[in-house]
């Protein structure tokens, strides 16, 4: 109980510390104020839930660790295909935090290793599935009732019938297994989810009066598109894609813990669980520890995404 | 003031399908049905009527929500319709809508808002004077110059009213509709934004086509009523004569329930009608006059005959068969209404 009201009350000081800066009583002279003004709003926002900065930071340590992995990590070289038998199976210890696999190579490396892939595949399907994603889900959402609509949505809806990771081994059982493959065969399946989140926004916005008065005064098809209505698709889109990042890397694992994705001697997380499940329980680490990785970055992703989520809802009323 | 007709609605018809009725043919509602209105540079016409008697469906039409089903919309000389519309006629004419809350985009601030207008009709050179322009609207408005860099979210409401008027002034237009434009707000806001707007149609010589079921406020703004029943107009007149001597017995019906507190107030209204009946389904039409299942003084002819426009004075016309001829006296039998 104790806790809680303390927790309460630095709530409360936070909330009246923020209220005492409202933009009203300072006056806003120029839009770079503004734009720092609303900066400031937004993390208000965002930390307002820790489990959001607990995210932000486990984001943040993960990306990092991926473009520093040469330099941080104790053993880069145990990286690529390098056998040292001599030290293979090892508990975690002093020399290797966190073990070493069957070929003697050491667990933390690897895992800090496979981050890049993972966040390269990750990055790479939403950077290729969100822009397309959205724009069908506008034309669409804008061309309502009428034949672009359900040539558009139809077609959709015949990619979300297919079960995902069905499709994406499909795809990347035809073609040759490897990181590129597996990351098409996901972004073929990870765009609808955006057409449909933008679509039923578009539709929803394509009739609220200020898309109406930009039509009426004469505005262009891409103002309306991509000015008027965009803007409010945003907040769900970064949403989405923010949750998705966690997403698209537990596909990615599954992908190659069935040997579909990275192939060996490039580490991968999903490849790293299954090539340990087979020295389990004696050798637990070889799998305990990828598996923990996985986990602790989709919960990263996902606290960040919920974060974004809060940050962007800009018609909320209780933080106005 | 100039005569010279700004507006004019020629047997203007707004249908919208709905279905199909139980013979098979197609079923229409008919929101606008044969209105016929002029409109004169410089006056503040006001159009009152119940809800769902087509009063902003008139507005949408002329506007270019809607594409007529007949009739013609002239504007300015300028035969007009939802296709194909000049952008200068998209610049003289602007709408303000009832919602204030709407019609501002959440995601841009006041002062993103107020720019289009004038980006869309290249009114200003350069951003700078388009800044300047965007400053000059707030002042017009009463809002201090800050507020441009506000969200709409952090404005009251009355504050998005004032930029959704700030926003119709910025084309510089000559006409402007304002569909019950205070309806949605606190009274004490209402009397500002009515007083801003009767200033600035007096300043800049604006024509108003003023839409409201609030009668009380019609009487204080309008030169001249026309009230709608059921998509036809039942009476147009000069705003005292509306008041004073209306002809059309939906007129004295609706100026007899307006609220008053003393009995002298009671003594000034012109006919006492008691109000009874709801407006019927637009789908659905009753033959003859429109009004015949409400009105006290019902008589045989109303219920097969539509009654035409009459003239009944200086720019006072009427549609009811007993116009002048003297109305008899209230038919309250229940049961003959029925």
């Amino acid at each position: 109980m104790a806790v809680s009201a303390r927790k309460r009350e630095k709530e409360l000081k936070k909330a009246l510390a923020y209220e005492a800066h409202r933009p009203e009583e300072r006056s806003i002279g120029s839009f770079k104020e503004m734009r720092k003004e609303n900066l400031k709003r937004a993390w208000y926002r965002f930390s307002h839930n820790k489990l959001s900065v607990i995210g932000l930071i486990i984001v943040v340590i993960v990306v990092l660790a991926a473009i520093f992995a040469g330099k941080i990590t104790p053993y880069p070289e145990h990286a690529g295909a390098f056998t040292d038998f001599a030290n293979s199976t090892k508990a975690p210890c002093g020399q290797y935090l966190l073990g070493t696999d069957n070929m003697g190579r050491d667990i933390l490396t690897r895992i800090v290793f496979s981050f890049r892939g993972a966040l390269k595949m990750a990055i790479l399907v939403l950077v290729i599935s969100v822009p397309v994603g959205t724009f069908l889900g506008l034309l669409a959402g804008f061309m309502n009732r009428t034949w672009v609509d359900t040539v558009i949505m139809r077609i959709s809806d015949i990619f979300l019938s297919v079960p995902a990771l069905l499709l994406a081994l499909a795809v990347a059982s035809i073609l040759k297994p490897n990181l590129t493959n597996s990351m098409l065969a996901i972004t073929i399946m990870w765009w609808p989810w955006y057409t449909r989140i933008v679509y039923g926004v578009a539709t929803s916005c394509k009739n609220e009066y200020y898309v109406v008065s930009a039509q009426l005064l004469g505005a262009s098809k891409a103002h309306i598109i991509f000015k008027e209505i965009l803007p409010n698709c945003l907040s769900p889109i970064l949403t989405k894609m923010s949750l998705d990042v966690g997403w698209v890397i537990l596909m990615g694992a599954t992908l190659s813990y069935v040997g579909m994705g990275e192939q060996p001697p490039i580490p991968s997380l999903g490849q790293m669980v299954s090539d340990g499940a087979r020295y389990m329980p004696d050798q637990w680490w070889m799998t305990i520890f990828p598996c923990l990785a996985i986990i602790i970055i989709i919960m990263g992703f996902n606290f960040m995404g919920d974060g974004i989520g809060d940050m962007l809802s800009k018609g909320d009323s209780k933080y106005e | 003031m100039a005569d010279n007709i700004i507006l004019k609605l020629d047997h203007l018809k707004q249908y919208f399908p709905a279905g199909k009725g139980k013979d098979g043919k197609p079923l229409f509602v008919k929101a606008v049905d044969d209105v016929s209105l002029e409109v004169k540079q410089g006056e503040i016409i006001g159009l009152v009527g119940e809800s769902g008697s087509g009063k902003s469906t008139i507005a949408y039409s002329v506007i270019g929500m809607y594409e007529p089903s007949g009739g013609e919309i002239i504007f300015d000389g300028q035969s007009v319709r939802k296709k194909g519309r000049p952008m200068k006629i998209k610049k003289d004419m602007q709408i303000v809508f009832q919602d204030p809350g709407s019609a501002l985009n959440p995601q841009q601030n006041i002062g993103e808002i107020l720019e289009l207008p004038l980006k869309v009709h290249k009114m200003c050179k350069n951003k700078a004077e388009r800044v300047e322009r965007v400053k000059e609207l707030l002042r017009m408005v009463e809002l201090p110059e800050h507020y441009m860099y506000k969200s709409p979210a952090s404005i009251g409401g009355g504050e998005k009213q004032m930029v959704a008027i700030a926003r119709a002034l910025a084309t510089d237009p000559k006409f402007i509709i304002l569909d019950e434009p205070t309806s949605a707000l606190d009274v004490s806001i209402q009397a500002k934004i009515i007083n801003m707007l009767l200033k600035l149609q007096k300043e800049k010589n604006l024509t108003y086509l003023f839409i409201t079921h609030d009668l009380s406020l019609m009487r204080n703004i309008a030169d001249r009523v026309a009230i709608l029943y059921l998509g036809k107009v039942a009476e147009i007149a000069p705003a005292e004569t509306f008041f004073r001597r209306p002809e059309h017995p939906y007129t004295q019906m609706l100026i007899s329930s307006i609220p008053v507190v003393s009995e002298e107030e009671e003594a000034l209204k012109p006919a006492k009608i008691e109000s009874r009946g709801e407006i019927p389904s637009p789908v659905n039409i009753p033959p003859g006059c429109s009004f015949h299942l409400r009105c006290p003084y019902v008589q045989d002819i109303c219920k097969q005959d539509d009654p035409v426009m009459v003239e009944r004075g200086e720019n006072h016309q009427a549609r009811c068969h007993y116009c002048g001829v003297g109305l008899g006296t209230p038919n309250n039998n229940e049961e003959e209404t029925k």
